[in-house]
């Protein structure tokens, strides 16, 4: 047992860390804010030409032929850098809708427990469904999550649930984890009573909660990741949930006045925390489905 | 990302079944909670079972008496015992997991000689010397003096918080060899012995917590005299010796734990599913939150596993963070556990309720929750000291 990454997946985390870094660093962060939350197509195209959709595809059907556990390192990192779009959907649509795996097709899911569809404007595709539904925009909570309300939400995404949790959950780690940076680097910067504000015990025990919460929404995540087993994707994903939700919070609040802002990003931490929340497994359905696997294992 | 065990790790895993499967019927009941020189003599027994058949110190090195095991083969070991419903380290938890690491990597070629093999076997019973009344958490504010004397220490002072101290032979015990002042740091000045607790001046006074127990003692020393050569590392170094010693406590000191508390929670679920408090989904969900978070420790442990192997068997600072999210999660199992019992929460004979009452020090014992995250936030994270 070596529960470690291997060379080669620290090696792809790293690469992809850079890419995004280099293609969507906080100057594109705050322009998508600023366009209202359209997606940037040629963007998507790259993203596709890096790999991102196709990730999981057979070498032989043109995909990279990498498996769960590489897949959520990337998505980690997607979701540590805010990277918007349905990439989840498009991701599990590789494959099977054409132009998913390139990066020329964006395809989003009825993935919110609710009749709400994020992305629909800019989608070519819905998963598991034969043409795209009409809906009515409604404004949204996140600013890079535009919403649409359809008549009837389905049940198209049943057979994606698992992978589409799991995803998920590597999105939500990775804005968990962000976040904690983001905390500490201002808790180091920001002095007040003459000196730095992680000086003070009740800075520092918020801070040091985060990085728990974080470390153990991510060592559930790859552990789901390698097992693909759905009592561990439930328990990754409701614990990924939380950590992205209240780390974002903590952040917020370590950040005082300047968190409440438009301007600080952490606001875009959370609202997308929230979102991600409601996608293809809340919290309760996770509970739900752990404590009916608990039921079954202790029999 | 590899949570497959190789052949060799199997084949351990199995043969430890067989001798598991063989030895527990062999061993006798277990003695009553109270009965202290019972359940020494219990722990003793096991102990030499374990020797006997090559399990004893299977993580300390073989120079020591140990098997060299790996911290996989050790992780299976105390994944494997608590499964099969093996009894605790109990009263040797010092000796094997404290004192005699700290011996192994610290002590002199006839201290190890000494005092080792004693423990391997379970002939000898060690407790800690380290907290004080005015030093618990501040724990380099320690004032039991020790003063030379010829080939003796002379030590006054008082202990307390000293688990096993009633029935145990040996004491790791923290002294101040050069006094507290302007010029010398508060952490300097600290030496680590071993004292004999049958020495004169050594008086033991159980203290009752509670849970009803009396787990600990308070330990007064009234000029106890202590051989210079029961001194292990140099003297006034005794701090980073103990540093040595605390990590090892929060290494890999939870793994059986946290395989307890997943069959815990089984039965809490078939309990609450026989009284009817399943239907309840606000209990029902809390115990599917649960079993995703104890889930997430057992992984979290084989992590730290991992890590460790990379640093030659030595727990990093990993271990502050399970110790947090453990000891919370831990007291809300037997939270829930009550919710699950309902009024039957109240019967203290229940095993339950217990457990219970002693999850309560999993925040302050070892390190509290707050000097835990000193730890992470100082020295994972880089934020700086302050207060």
């Amino acid at each position: 047992m070596d529960f470690r990454l291997t060379e080669e997946q620290q090696d792809l985390r790293a690469g992809v860390r850079d890419l995004l870094a280099g293609r969507y660093g906080r100057e594109a962060l705050r322009a998508s804010v600023d366009s209202g939350g359209a997606l940037d197509r040629g963007l998507w195209r790259e993203l596709g030409g890096a790999g991102f959709f196709a990730l999981r595809l057979p070498e032989p059907d043109g995909g990279v032929g990498l498996g769960l556990p590489e897949a959520v390192l990337v998505f980690e990192e997607a979701g540590r850098a805010l990277l918007p779009g349905p990439l989840v959907a498009t991701h599990l649509a590789a494959g099977t809708v054409p132009g998913a795996a390139e990066g020329t097709a964006v395809v989003t899911a009825l993935d919110l427990d609710g009749p709400l569809v994020a992305h629909l404007a800019d989608a070519d595709a819905v998963l598991g469904v034969p043409s795209l539904p009409s809906g009515e925009p409604v404004r949204s909570a996140d600013p890079l999550t535009p919403l649409h309300r359809v008549a009837a939400p389905g049940s198209a995404v049943a057979a994606y649930r698992d992978e589409g949790a799991l995803l998920t959950a590597a999105l939500q780690t990775g804005s968990a984890l962000r976040t904690v940076e983001l905390a500490v680097r201002y808790a180091q910067e920001r002095e007040q009573f003459g000196q730095p504000i992680g000086a003070f015990q009740a800075v520092k025990h918020l801070c040091a909660q985060m990085l728990v919460r974080a470390e153990v929404a991510r060592t559930a995540l790859y552990a789901a990741a390698v097992t693909a087993d759905p009592a561990e994707v439930a328990g990754a994903k409701l614990l990924a949930d939380e950590a992205a939700v209240r780390n974002a919070r903590d952040c917020l609040q370590v950040h005082g006045g300047m968190g409440f802002t438009w301007e600080a990003d952490v606001h875009l931490h959370l609202k997308r925390a929230w979102v991600r929340a409601r996608q293809w497994r809340t919290a309760g359905e996770a509970e739900e489905a752990l404590a009916a696997e608990l039921l079954t294992a202790a029999r | 990302m590899d949570l497959t065990y190789t052949e060799e790790e199997q084949d351990f895993r199995a043969r430890l079944r067989v001798w598991l499967g063989k030895t527990l019927p062999e061993l006798p009941a277990k003695p009553s909670p109270d009965d202290w020189p019972g359940r020494r003599a219990y722990d003793a027994g096991w102990q030499r079972r374990l020797y006997d058949a090559g399990y004893a110190g299977l993580h300390w090195p073989v120079d020591a008496g140990g098997r060299g095991a790996t911290p996989t083969q050790h992780l299976i070991f105390l994944e494997e015992t608590e499964r099969a419903g093996a009894p605790y380290v109990g009263a040797n938890f010092v000796g094997l997991l404290h004192a005699g690491p700290t011996i192994a990597a610290e002590g002199t070629a006839a201290q190890r000689a000494r005092w080792l093999p004693p423990v391997l076997r379970g002939d000898e019973v060690w407790c800690q010397g380290f907290s004080e009344p005015g030093a618990g958490s501040d724990l380099a504010s320690l004032r039991t003096r020790a003063v030379r004397d010829g080939d003796d220490y002379v030590i006054t002072g008082s202990k307390i918080w000293t688990s096993h101290a009633e029935v145990a032979d040996w004491c790791e015990l923290l002294v101040r060899t050069d006094p507290i002042s302007e010029a010398v740091p508060k952490h300097r000045g600290i030496s680590w012995l071993a004292m004999p607790m049958d020495a004169p001046g050594v008086t033991v006074r159980p203290l009752r917590t509670l849970a009803g127990s009396t787990e600990f003692a308070e330990m007064f020393l009234d000029e106890v005299r202590v051989p210079v050569a029961n001194r292990v590392g140099a003297e006034n170094d005794g701090w980073r010796v103990t540093m040595v010693t605390l990590s090892f406590e929060r290494g890999t000191a939870f793994v059986g734990e946290v395989v307890a508390c997943r069959r815990t929670l089984g039965e809490l679920a078939r309990t609450a599913k026989a009284n009817g408090r399943w239907d309840d989904p606000v209990l029902r969900r809390r115990l599917g939150r649960l079993y995703g978070e104890f889930g997430a420790l057992w992984r979290l442990t084989q992590w730290n596993v991992s890590e460790s192997e990379r640093t030659g068997g030595v727990p990093g600072i990993g271990g502050s963070v399970f110790k947090l999210a453990y000891s919370h999660a831990r007291q809300e199992l037997y939270d829930t556990a009550a919710e699950v019992l309902g009024a039957d929460s109240l019967v203290l004979d229940e095993e339950w309720v217990l457990d219970r009452l002693s999850s309560l020090s999993y925040t302050i014992a070892a390190g509290t929750s707050q000097i835990q995250q000193n730890i992470v936030a100082e020295r994972i994270l880089g934020l700086p000291k302050g207060r």
